[in-house]
């Protein structure tokens, strides 16, 4: 008797009982879609975060400073030099100031919007382009000029598209608009959003009211971001001889530590889905005891016509094994429908293109674990109905 | 050369609770290659237990059963399944087709443990059901059948394997007069082809069809002789 004849004969039993096939399935169905869906949130969050990490772009190094208490105050041009000096690691800076001063375009009082004091290196850092007037320069930055580059949003519902030329008041400083930024989201510009923006010169910045909060340095190559925080570091620390006034984030770092972070946090979810899966297979067990039971007479027949114990250990988990692996590809199925409509719901809900996407081996994983476990769960009916005495089983009402 | 069939002093007990069921008591003969036997006895005399250890369903709690000069207590389970699958073949009275398997189908069942492949196992299945006239209906399940048929379908089951030794258990027994000599036309058809039939009744006019009576009473042996001698007591009818 080849493994065909028993697959053949398993597909047989299953199609003379569909529904009570079907429910059995459902345990397994469900906890393969539910592995699915969860582990292609995961993949979807992973590729979101990923997403939003690199247009802030991940060679970007951050560093604050909190020199109140040091015997040496940063200044900018020492930032400069540290730059030049480690020229093989750090390429582009940038001082981000923050300023006080509400923001006004013409009588109107404007809040939510990012207002930075920035060099003239920050739209390279940052990949914004220019798209109407010009971005900073190096003069202005030098003179302290009263000019600014405003975000797609503020162009087009303050100045209906044509802000260049045009002034806005921050504080008590008048800027005039000399350029407006290419629009950075996908979506419509919205309050709030990226491109809901002023960035000024940092001189400028900081003569008024702001001061400089931190630089934004970047990485001379993405490969070597590690190495370029060290030696930035290194640079820091001989400059206050401390470690305890100032701090460098790694954009790649934090994404690091975030991917890690929904890699466990899918990775526990997984787990509980997958006990889903233990309990579909309890189902099977059940259902193929009954099983057992019911069929005891067809056994005690197979018996009397030769068949050995291995044959009916064999067809009783083929059976279990096959119910379940049809369980999980109707289950891989059913995740697939899930994922796009949870797509969806995010969507419509929370307004994110979250896409939903199910990883290969999350699928392959669900459902060699569907299988295994309809073996597994198969095999205790299974031997019940192999160990049966064939006279006992024949005699069986 | 051995008989195909030697009792020794075979007893079988069952034990219920505290009384002990004696269902064959040193129950000791031969069967020849050839023979056509009839086991007969009243109701609760032992013929099923009999006929259970012949066919190597059952073991026996004492005594020793050589099929083939093969002492059948000292064989392991694949053993017994693979004496059963090559060479016998059982008819039930009850029949015991599987119902969800159409007529070849169940037919096939012994070839498939035999490990005869698909296509083969599917023309000798329809030959033998050729052989008991019911090739036309191959595709039927069994409970499309009248009684007689699903008998014959069992027969053929019992055939298709070639075996030497057929089991018959009260083949008639769920059958009207005219089909179960039908059914025992059969069986004589087969014994003179050459194989070796035991045939089971508790009735007197059905044993008289074959050539040697066993007749048990009690799970004790009380005749063992041929058909002409009239039976002395018991047997129904
Ligand atoms: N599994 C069992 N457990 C307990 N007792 C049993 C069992 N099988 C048979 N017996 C007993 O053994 C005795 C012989 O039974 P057996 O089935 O061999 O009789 P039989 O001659 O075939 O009868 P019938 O003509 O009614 O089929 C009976 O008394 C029966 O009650
Ligand atoms: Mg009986």
């Amino acid at each position: 008797m080849s493994v065909l004849d028993s697959v053949t004969m398993a597909l047989k039993n299953i199609k003379t009982s569909k529904v009570r096939t079907f429910l059995t399935m459902l345990g397994i169905i469900i906890g393969v879609a539910a592995v699915i869906v969860i582990v292609g949130l995961g993949n979807g969050l992973q590729n979101y975060v990923t997403d939003s990490f690199a247009s802030l772009g991940t060679n970007t190094l951050n560093v604050s400073v909190q020199s109140r208490g040091a015997t040496r105050t940063l200044k900018v041009d020492d930032v400069y030099a540290i730059v030049e000096d480690n020229s093989e690691y750090l390429a582009l800076c940038s001082p981000t100031a923050s300023v006080s001063g509400a923001l006004k375009i013409g009588t109107e009082t404007i809040t939510g919007s990012t207002v930075s004091g920035v060099s003239e290196d920050y739209f390279e850092i940052r990949g914004y382009e220019i798209a109407e007037g010009r971005g900073l320069v190096y003069n202005d930055i030098a003179t302290c000029a009263k000019v600014c580059v405003v975000g797609e949003y503020l162009n087009r519902a303050y100045f209906d598209g044509e802000a260049v030329g045009q002034y806005l008041r921050l504080g008590y400083l008048r800027l005039k608009i000399i350029g407006v930024m290419a629009q950075e989201s996908d979506d419509a510009p919205e309050s709030g959003g990226t491109d809901d923006c002023v960035y000024l010169p940092y001189s400028t910045a900081s003569r008024s009211s702001g001061r400089i909060t931190g630089y934004v340095i970047t990485a001379r190559d993405e490969k070597t971001v590690t190495q370029s925080k060290n030696a930035l570091e290194d640079a820091l620390f001989d400059y206050f001889d401390s470690e305890d006034y100032y701090t460098v984030i790694s954009m790649s770092e934090i994404l690091s530590v975030m991917t890690s972070m929904i890699d466990i946090m899918v990775g526990v979810l997984a787990g509980i889905a997958a006990i889903s899966l233990v309990v579909g297979g309890i189902g099977i067990m059940n259902i193929m005891l009954v099983s057992v039971t019911e069929r005891t007479r067809e056994i005690g027949i197979r018996k009397s016509l030769g068949a050995k114990e291995r044959y009916i250990l064999e067809q009783f988990i083929i059976e279990a094994a096959t119910t379940s692996a049809i369980g999980g590809v109707l289950g891989i199925g059913f995740g697939y429908v899930l994922s796009a409509a949870a797509t969806k719901v995010i969507e419509l809900a929370m307004d994110e293109a979250l896409i939903v996407t199910p990883t290969a081996s999350a699928i392959v994983l669900a459902f060699g674990i569907s299988c295994g476990i309809g073996v597994l769960f198969g095999f205790l009916p299974a031997r019940k109905a192999a160990r049966l005495n064939p006279i006992d089983a024949l005699r069986y009402e | 050369m051995c008989a195909l069939i030697e009792f020794r002093n075979v007893c079988k007990y069952y034990y219920m609770g505290d009384n002990t069921v004696v269902a064959a008591d040193h129950v000791s003969f031969t069967i020849e290659r050839g023979e056509f036997v009839a086991i007969v006895g009243q109701s609760g005399s032992g013929k099923s237990t009999c006929m259970n250890i012949i066919g190597c369903l059952d073991v026996p709690t004492e005594g020793t059963y050589l099929l083939n000069g093969a002492d059948v207590g000292t064989l392991g389970k694949n053993e017994l399944a693979e004496i059963r699958n090559e060479q016998i073949g059982f008819i039930f009275q009850q029949y015991n087709l599987l119902p969800k398997l159409n007529l070849a189908e169940n037919v096939e069942v012994p070839l498939m443990y035999a490990g005869v492949g698909k296509a083969e196992r599917r023309a000798r299945a329809r030959k033998a059901l050729a052989d008991v006239g019911l090739d036309d209906k191959w595709r039927n399940r069994p409970n499309q059948l009248s009684g007689g048929q699903q008998q014959r379908v069992s027969i053929a089951r019992a055939l298709v394997g070639d075996p030497s030794l057929i089991l018959a258990d009260e083949p008639t027994g769920a059958l009207d007069s005219k089909t179960g000599k039908e059914v025992l036309a059969i069986l004589r058809s087969l014994n003179e082809a050459g194989r070796t039939v035991v045939l089971i009744t508790h009735d007197n006019s059905i044993a008289a069809q074959a050539q040697r009576i066993i007749r048990l009473a009690d799970g004790k042996v009380i005749y063992d002789g041929p058909v002409d001698e009239p039976p002395k007591g018991g047997g129904s009818q």
